[in-house]
């Protein structure tokens, strides 16, 4: 049961090229393998570019504002499988077949089980095996999920449902406490990336509970162990309170269940006890036993953060929920008991992370792939335990590397308590399924649209099919499992489907029609900046903020919103601008075409003529119809053509166009690119504006910012608009101003 | 069965703090010396215990059951009757969830006058008790521990410690039925969950009516008491210097002559464990239900065995190190990375996930490896204690010692090594004893 991560840095850059590369194999808990390799992943981008004009006076009617090719781009990737060790020859076999590069010479290993397995490692491969110290890839991967992967830490709570609360990442990971329950038990204090310390352990631990257990019950697995004990009443074999007190520990307030002395009342030579009730009273003593000790340290070192791991824990709800009661007992609630969802993978992660330590991949921000990891099981009982077999024998996690390090807003007002959704789904069940019918009727179309997008290929119609299967069998899993990713929202819905398109080559399935919008919108764009000149300053006012709620739904100048505005704070807002003019405005992009053009432009000129700075922050990645950096870049181009307001702003770079580092058609203001918040801070931006259903109502409606926000948005959808009291169509305008 | 009288580990908390709650006369005001925020228990003002004072006499039957009267009626009673001693027999009684601690006073200087009056029963208690060494089949005098020459409320006598288990409660009630005890309007003061637990039987079988006591504030008064009068000359408190090295090792007298603060690990059934800042003031810090009944459960499910006795003595011919992993069968040596030792315990038990090493071991390794398991754990949860209330001076007490030198030697070893020389691990001569002496205090109003 000793954990074994093993793992080999790639010489030189990561991986260079469009192959795969095993860096680490992993043997832990005993019986499972973990095999952690980085790739490289091919796949096709949507690019766009502007038409050379040179020669040409003027563009002609209907000819497209620019040109759209597929390219291919090379993504870096990092894959984590786990299966059992009886693979293992199989799993050697696979990292040969996929191990390219053959200059790597040394592959690292960690933890004992690579002791047991060097040999073969090094038979197999014709690789030198590397020892690596489990403790310190353990804490590398762990620091590496908690920065990287939202939603990674939760508590158990047993009697709701789910049984899982997803926590939000805090900024500041350090310091924590991290109690690795494996054979025994280690603590240990994490104070930065590089600094931590053994505080202490005990050698109470999964190893006690499996040796102890087969020696008490003559069963042999570990698993088995745990179901014996799910259905054992540990009060036959423990001598608890009201064993000693008899009935009084009622009126002496006691509570009569606690335990007084474990296997107390099997100090007798003449009774038997069955296997499950020893097996439930052994899971109570060492849970309890490790709990205290838990909080004892966390006390000492004045934590409250404590991450639970290792092999005991691993899944398992039951252990999960005697440590949980423990933590809550002893710390009187002062301490949080907190579990991984990817607590298996840490050992992997971290070996991984020191085998390519020269690239540094800390440096990077990296993003869960929804559509090639494989969920968090369910802890629900009444799951089959074929179910939770299938999750412990073959998992799969893949992490995809960012471009661009993520970061916080600056302007958020309290990170540690931001959360980005406004509905959490795990927790509501009604939203959860109305969503998920949503998504599931919505899914032919996507279908259908992706279909469309590729006319010239000859397998879209297949791919497009996988693409159905794949997202379809998400939507079932999340259904049984609505944890299985974290906190589920509209936002992870829509972030797994758009992962889903990415993996079967639909890269941008909406980039012609985005394209032809644009071609429109542009087309109108100096006819409509006339009438708004012309009219008088409220009026225009007025006519602006239309425009930008307008462009979210149908077409300029339709009158079809509904009346009165749901959330109306535009009085507020109006009174505003007879003010003093706003330093910098950070504006969130939507949609493409009428949206962008029509709506943000001429509102983003009216700021420039107030003399407001404007950032404007488009997506990195195609999500739906939304506008694009590169896409922003060309419309912004052919506006300035138009438009000298526009123009000169651009080149005096009090209008600058910025992406956000997503790929998402929400947003995230803690996980926004890094060159973003540097402007964000450097121009001293005083308001944000954030637009359309995705950003500005499943997410962000309750940001709290540190400076003026306006949150607009049409609730396009019935059923979210009853649910907030108004009709299809209502209008969102928040106008929010921080409290002194 | 010599696995003591119940620690009553975490029980106590949801008691302690709903006290503390509910009566803020109890609290302590603030901590004087900056230690933690807790409240601490005033226990000499508990008012959670039913008042012992009522009940203090011997000769007024009739006040004994109202003992659950306000406290300020209690002490004005106390004080009215502190001149008078209560009649003979002096009892205190312990009764934990596996051990019935019982002391006895056995007055010496009982003159010609008080021989004729005394009556026939109380002439035959005293007689039984000390002339015998055990008691029925389960019942032992252990009478290297007897004090002599005690001078108790100005009466001179012996003090005798025995023991029984506690399933044969009922018995013991029963020869007290059969002994006519009601008659001699004596009181039994009475601590432990036991006290609770049988109290009505003593009523109902025996005609008895018990008087009830704190058991953590007889602990502590018993331990104070005990190490003031001294073991015959000798001393009580004790250490060992040397404790891993067999040949060195030895047992040394330990003046307890700045006993606070202190921390008190009480391994019964279960293991209790207080700090205690003064003769009042003390709190519970916490608990843990892997104590001496555990030691001895987990022994008879694994071996077979039958005894406490035969447990200690075939865990002293096993060899833990075929049952547990140790940190180099795992590192091939010391973990360096964490600066553990090769020969720590890294995985008790660890060996036995293997087949093969489950079918190489003796119930004698067994035995050895359950005894290590529990004391090392007991011993870490002292130490990390000791560490959060900033204590130096550790007194492991508990009837799970008796007889049992491997487990107060690891536990030295153990408290030494991980503190780095900066905690003392100390032992007492009448280890399980406390709480029964402290209910004979409070029947003898010694303060």
């Amino acid at each position: 049961p000793d954990g074994c991560s093993v793992g080999h840095g790639p010489p030189g850059p990561l991986c260079p090229g469009p192959e795969s590369c095993p860096v680490c194999v992993s043997f832990a808990g005993g019986s499972l393998t973990k095999l952690a390799y980085y790739s490289t992943v091919q796949h096709k981008v949507a690019k766009v570019r502007s038409f050379d004009h040179s020669g040409k006076d003027t563009e002609r009617e209907h000819e497209p504002p620019y040109e759209i090719s597929v390219q291919e781009e090379i993504t870096a990737r990092l894959h984590f499988i786990k299966f059992e060790n009886t693979y293992i020859e199989a799993c050697l076999d696979f990292i040969k077949d996929h191990l390219v590069n053959t200059e790597t010479k040394v592959i690292q290993a960690t933890g004992g089980g690579a002791y047991k397995f060097k040999d073969l490692i090094e038979e197999k491969l014709r690789l030198k095996v590397d020892k690596e110290d489990v403790m310190t890839c353990l804490i590398k991967g762990c620091n590496f999920v908690l920065k990287n992967i939202p939603h990674e830490a939760f508590v158990y709570q047993k009697d709701s449902d789910p049984e899982f609360r997803f926590q939000t990442n805090h900024p500041h990971i350090f310091p924590y406490l991290l109690v690795n329950i494996g054979s025994g038990v280690s603590i240990v204090k994490v104070e930065t990336e590089d600094r931590f310390e053994w505080v202490g352990g005990s050698s109470i631990g999964g190893g006690t509970f499996w040796g102890l257990g087969a020696l008490l019950t003559k069963t042999k697995k570990f698993d088995e162990l745990l179901h014996l004990a799910s259905r054992g009443q540990h009060s036959n074999v423990d001598m608890l309170v009201r064993d000693v007190y008899g009935g009084a520990h009622q009126t002496l307030g006691l509570s009569g269940n606690l335990i007084a002395s474990s296997f107390g009342k099997s100090a007798t030579a003449d009774q038997e006890f069955s296997k499950e009730d020893m097996a439930k009273s052994l899971l109570h003593m060492i849970s309890n036993d490790i709990g205290q000790l838990a909080c004892l340290h966390a006390r000492l070192h004045s934590l409250d953060r404590v991450y639970f791991g290792g092999f005991f824990i691993r899944g398992h709800p039951v252990t999960m929920r005697t440590i949980t009661y423990s933590i809550n007992f002893f710390s009187k609630g002062e301490v949080q008991a907190l579990f991984l969802r990817h607590e298996g993978y840490l050992g992997a992660i971290g070996a991984f992370l020191k085998g390519a330590e020269q690239d540094n991949p800390n440096q990077y921000s990296w993003g869960e792939n929804y559509a090639g990891s494989s969920g968090l099981m369910s802890a629900s009982p009444e799951l089959g335990p074929a179910q939770r077999a299938r999750s412990g024998t073959f998992d799969l996690l893949e992490m995809d590397r960012l471009e661009r390090p993520l970061v916080n807003l600056p302007l958020l007002l309290d990170p540690p308590s931001y959360v980005p959704d406004t509905v959490d789904l795990t927790d509501d069940a009604l939203a959860r399924k109305y969503w998920l019918t949503c998504f599931e009727e919505a899914l032919d179309g996507v279908v259908k649209r992706a279909v469309a997008s590729q006319p010239d290929s000859v397998d879209a119609a297949e791919r497009a099919e996988k693409f159905r299967q794949k997202y379809w069998n998400k939507l079932q899993t999340l259904r049984q499992q609505p944890f299985a990713y974290g906190t589920l929202t509209v936002r992870s819905l829509l972030d797994t489907r758009e992962h889903c398109l990415n993996e079967f080559n639909f890269p941008d399935p909406y980039s012609k029609v985005k394209q032809r919008e644009n071609g429109v919108a542009l087309r109108c764009f100096p006819g409509v900046v006339r009438s708004l000149d012309a009219l008088g300053w409220e009026e225009r006012q007025l006519a602006l903020v239309k425009g930008l709620l307008a462009g979210n739904v149908f077409d300029w100048g339709a009158k079809a919103v509904s009346e009165p505005w749901l959330v109306d704070s535009y009085s507020e807002w109006l009174q505003r601008l007879k003010g003093p003019p706003h330093k910098c405005a950070l504006i969130f992009a939507d949609n493409s075409g009428i949206d962008i053009i029509l709506g943000v432009f001429p509102f983003v000129r009216e700021l420039l003529l107030r003399g407001t700075e404007v950032i404007l922050a488009c997506n990195s990645g195609p999500a739906l119809n939304d506008v694009t950096h590169s896409e922003s870049l060309i419309v912004a181009e052919r506006i300035a053509g138009m438009d000298p307001v526009v123009h000169s702003a651009l080149r005096e770079e009090r209008l600058l166009l910025v992406q956000t580092g997503s790929s998402s058609p929400c947003l995230d203001l803690s996980r926004l690119d890094k060159g973003l918040a540097a402007l964000v801070r450097e121009r001293g931006a005083d308001l944000v504006v954030i637009e359309g259903m995705g950003r500005a109502v499943h997410t962000n409606y309750h940001a709290a910012l540190r400076c003026e926000s306006l949150k607009l948005a049409v609730i396009k959808n019935a059923w979210l608009a009853e649910r907030l009291g108004g009709r299809l169509f209502s209008v969102i305008f928040k106008y929010e101003v921080p409290a002194e | 069965m010599g696995a003591g009288r119940l620690g009553a580990p975490m029980e106590r908390h949801g008691r302690a703090s709903a006290t503390s709650l509910s009566s803020a006369g109890e609290q302590a005001a603030g901590d004087p010396e900056g230690r933690r925020q807790e409240p601490l228990r005033r226990r000499a003002s508990s008012a959670s215990v039913p008042a012992v004072g009522a009940s203090a006499e011997g000769t007024r039957r009739d006040r004994l059951g109202s003992y659950s009267g306000p406290t300020s009626v209690s002490r004005q009673r106390v004080e009215s009757l502190r001149k008078k001693r209560p009649l003979f027999p002096w009892f205190g009684l312990d009764i934990g969830g596996t051990l019935v601690k019982l002391v006895y006073f056995e007055p010496k200087d009982i003159t010609a006058e008080e021989e004729e009056e005394e009556v026939e029963s109380l002439k035959s208690i005293r007689k039984y008790l000390t002339s015998n060494v055990a008691y029925g089949s389960t019942g032992i005098r252990d009478v290297h521990l007897e004090l002599k020459d005690l001078t108790l409320c100005g009466r001179k006598g012996n003090l005798h410690f025995i023991r029984f288990p506690t399933h044969d409660m009922p018995a013991f009630i029963q020869m007290g039925r059969d002994k006519n005890f009601s008659s001699l309007h004596t009181v039994f003061c009475a601590t432990g969950g036991g006290a609770y637990k049988f109290e009505q039987d003593f009523l109902t079988i025996g005609d008895l009516q018990l008087c009830k006591l704190d058991e953590l504030d007889c602990l502590i008064k018993g331990i104070l008491y005990i190490d003031s009068v001294g073991f015959n000359g000798r001393s009580q408190c004790y250490y060992f210097e040397n404790p891993a090295d067999s040949e060195k090792c030895q047992k040394l007298p330990f003046d307890l002559k700045n006993p606070y603060p202190l921390l008190l690990v009480n391994i019964g059934s279960g293991v209790s464990i207080l700090a205690v800042y003064s003769k009042d003031n003390y709190k519970r810090v916490t608990g843990t239900s892997l104590g001496g009944g555990t030691f001895f459960g987990l022994c008879c499910l694994l071996t077979g065995c039958t005894t406490f006795e035969e447990a200690l003595e075939m865990a002293s011919r096993g060899d833990s190190t075929k049952v547990d992993k140790l940190v180099r069968d795992i590192y091939g040596g010391d973990y360096e990375r964490f600066g553990l030792p090769g020969w720590a315990v890294a995985s008790s038990f660890g060996n036995m996930m293997s087949k093969e090493k489950r079918e190489a071991v003796s119930k004698e390794d067994l035995a050895r490896a359950t005894l290590i398991t529990i004391t090392n754990n007991i011993g870490s949860i002292a130490r990390m204690c000791a560490l959060n209330e900033n204590i130096n001076q550790v007194v492991f007490v508990g009837n799970f010692l008796r007889i049992n030198t491997i487990a107060m030697r690891l536990l030295a070893y153990a408290l030494d090594y991980w503190s780095k020389g900066q905690l003392k691990a100390l032992f007492s001569e009448h280890e399980g004893y406390f709480g029964a002496v402290g209910a004979l205090l409070e029947l003898l109003k010694i303060p």
